[in-house]
């Protein structure tokens, strides 16, 4: 971990109780972020991004455990940490825009009476008391932030009466009022429309560019990751198979699955769309052996259905977690 | 070209959604298509795109009937769609068949599969071996047989939409309505399901309406692609066409805003047109040209005139008062 490391998640696994067995979801999930770095977090629907964030955030629901790994930030580890310490991270610490901005805000609170809460709360945590004038003021200044006009009647309307850019607006300025290190941004254009998403995503990307905080950027948009971060992760079925820097994964995929997910987007120069990636994500009851991508793999060999694949650099800042580019599968690899 | 299969023309819906207190009672409209006109030929895909409220997803429950229209005429192989008298023939409701947004609440979860299937066999298909006709049907769209005697909720997401796509194909239909067939799925998934839609358009010669608000998915599948915006169409073209040079703002602020993947792609976006402002309520139209809130190359004459449909470029519509070559053009419709 070096001096510049703000985040990282190390071996972390999550394991989900449940009627009938254990969901093992996280399988040595690893993840880090720098100071003012922008990361990306790609897969699909139920291949554990959203458990990842939450199991940053402590929000993790009872039959969850967390059997192994830590999570490091600013050198704690957010695992042991008591309800006080924790309430200190939320907030000032790490803060988060959620997919749907409907359901993330109060709908029988003003947004003032909630951005105003939020405010009061993050300073109470570092020790300071804030009169009731002063987060007013920093309420209006966050809703001019985030390019809302006339912020004095927002803050007074309730959610139902802004429209869907509005709230999400609305969301990342509540998310930055409290001046996080981190902001966790999961999938915040997705419920929106293309051209609304674009404004918003220009709007946390100009944000976060004059406050450097980092990011972490969970969607299943590749376009949007390729257009917003610095570094992305690809996961499949509960761990990373591959990390490159943005231009790095677009240029050169490596990993069968991020090469097979690549392939089937559809591009706007046409030329029609490969069938996917045959097969389903497992089920996270009986997940396969070895590595988890191998029932769906064109490549598997015999060594995939034994051993999980560790990490292989493919050179600075590039590595996949795939027999091909270990020393053992050298030979079998595509040029 | 083909022969015209679904025609549409000067298509209204408006919904009255309340009504005004003082000084009298008037009904409060929402215009959600507003004079709207295009055709489905024989064969080929008619991407309509939109953003939500556009009135796209009205114009698709209108054609197949689930509403009437408030006026305008819609045809199908020259056989008028909404007859006075009301009801639609079984016959034509058969060739007209939709696949639905959602496939999570379009399939009934208390039925199986089976039951499911043979709802639209029944009333479509009368007299036939029934399971022999399921069997069949699934192995159409590349399901197993066995996949008949479970519900819906075992299903994966992907899975619950090709059994839509089976129901709609029950009937043995013409013309097939998608709305929003894979705006649900993942993009894995997504590329399975339009290779399964692409394949059944070859092998059983149907034509595709094909709602989505994705122009890149259009790219790649539509063979003419529409672009609505509040209840209105504002440009057509064949796909090479439309997407090689778009002419209308709206569009050049939809294409700019796709998150692309490739530098190739990144070269076909117009670069001119950020996206700015919102949608309005449909319930309050702005005056003359819809979209002049929102234009970056607004002219006095937007404001009042709404502008007509023209040819911008050859086999290319647009309504846009850019393209206008005199002020004094009339309808031309």
């Amino acid at each position: 971990m070096t001096e510049a490391t703000l985040l990282d998640v190390r071996n972390l696994s999550v394991h989900f109780s449940v009627y009938g067995g254990v969901l093992k979801v996280l399988d040595g999930m690893a993840l880090s972020v720098r100071r003012g770095e922008k990361v990306g977090l790609v897969g699909e629907t139920g291949c554990g991004k959203t458990t990842t964030m939450k199991a940053i955030l402590r929000v993790l629901p009872a039959t969850a455990r967390t059997p192994d790994g830590e999570i490091v930030f600013l050198g704690r580890d957010i695992l042991t940490l008591g309800p006080r310490d924790l309430s200190q991270i939320r907030g000032p610490g790490i803060s988060m825009i959620f997919q749907d901005p409907t359901a993330a805000l109060n709908p029988v609170f003003t947004v003032g009476e909630q951005l105003e809460a939020v405010i009061a709360h993050s300073a109470s945590a570092a020790g300071q008391a804030l009169p009731r004038r002063e987060a007013y003021q920093r309420a209006v200044t966050s809703l001019q932030e985030v390019a809302l006009a006339d912020p004095q009647r927002l803050l007074k309307s309730y959610p139902v009466q802004l429209s869907g850019g509005m709230r999400q607006r609305v969301s990342i300025g509540m998310a930055l009022a409290t001046g996080p290190n981190l902001l966790i941004a999961d999938e915040p254009g997705t419920s929106l429309d293309v051209t609304i998403q674009d404004q918003i995503l220009r709007l946390i990307q100009s944000l976060v560019n004059e406050k450097h905080t980092s990011v972490i950027l969970i969607t299943h948009t590749l376009g949007v990751v390729r257009e917003l971060t610095d570094r992305v992760y690809v996961m499949y079925a509960g761990s990373v198979v591959e990390t490159a820097r943005t231009p790095k994964l677009f240029a050169q995929p490596s990993h069968p699955y991020t090469q097979g997910l690549l392939k089937t987007v559809p591009r706007l120069t046409g030329g029609g769309i490969a069938s996917g990636i045959p097969g389903r994500i497992p089920d996270y009851l009986h997940p396969p052996s070895g590595c988890r991508f191998h029932p769906r793999c064109p490549h598997a060999m015999d060594i995939c259905k034994i051993q999980k694949p560790s990490f292989s650099k493919i050179d600075d800042e590039h590595e996949v977690a795939c027999f091909l580019y270990s020393e053992k599968g050298k030979d079998r690899r595509e040029p | 070209m083909t022969e015209e299969i679904l025609s549409v023309v000067g298509l209204k819906k408006h919904f009255v959604v309340g009504h005004t207190r003082w000084p009298r009672r008037t009904p409060i409209t929402v215009k959600a298509v507003d004079g709207v006109s295009f055709s489905v030929h024989e064969g080929e895909t008619l991407g309509l795109v939109g953003e939500s409220g556009s009135g796209k997803s009205t114009v698709a429950y209108t054609t197949v009937g689930m509403y009437r229209p408030t006026s305008g005429r819609l045809t199908f192989n020259g056989r008028e769609l909404f007859a006075d008298n009301g009801g639609r023939p079984q016959q034509l409701r058969k060739e007209i068949q939709i696949v639905f947004q959602d496939p999570g609440s379009s399939l009934n979860p208390r039925h199986t599969i089976r039951e499911i299937l043979s709802m639209p066999l029944r009333v479509h298909q009368k007299g036939k071996n029934r399971v022999e006709q399921i069997v069949r049907l699934l192995s159409h769209v590349e399901m197993p047989p066995e996949f008949m005697y479970r519900y819906p909720h075992t299903l994966s997401g992907g899975e619950k939409q090709i059994v839509g796509v089976a129901r709609a194909l029950a009937s043995d239909p013409k013309l097939v309505i998608l709305d929003e067939p894979t705006s649900a799925l993942d993009v894995s998934v997504q590329a399975k399901t339009i290779n399964l839609l692409l394949r059944l358009q070859r092998e059983m010669h149907l034509s595709y309406l094909f709602i989505t608000h994705d122009l890149s998915l259009m790219r790649n599948v539509a063979s003419r692609v529409a672009i609505m915006y509040l209840g209105r169409i504002c440009e057509v073209a064949e796909t090479a066409e439309f997407f090689s040079n778009p002419l209308h703002p709206y569009t050049q602020m939809l294409l700019s805003s796709i998150p692309v993947i490739s530098a190739a792609e990144e070269e076909l976006k117009p670069r001119k047109v950020i996206s700015a402002g919102e949608i309005p309520s449909p319930v309050n139209i702005p005056s003359g040209c819809s979209f002049h809130t929102r234009c970056p190359f607004v002219m006095e004459v937007c404001r009042r005139v709404d502008p007509v449909m023209v040819e911008g470029a050859p086999g290319h519509q647009v309504r846009c008062h850019l393209f206008r070559r005199s002020h004094d053009v009339e309808s031309r419709n």
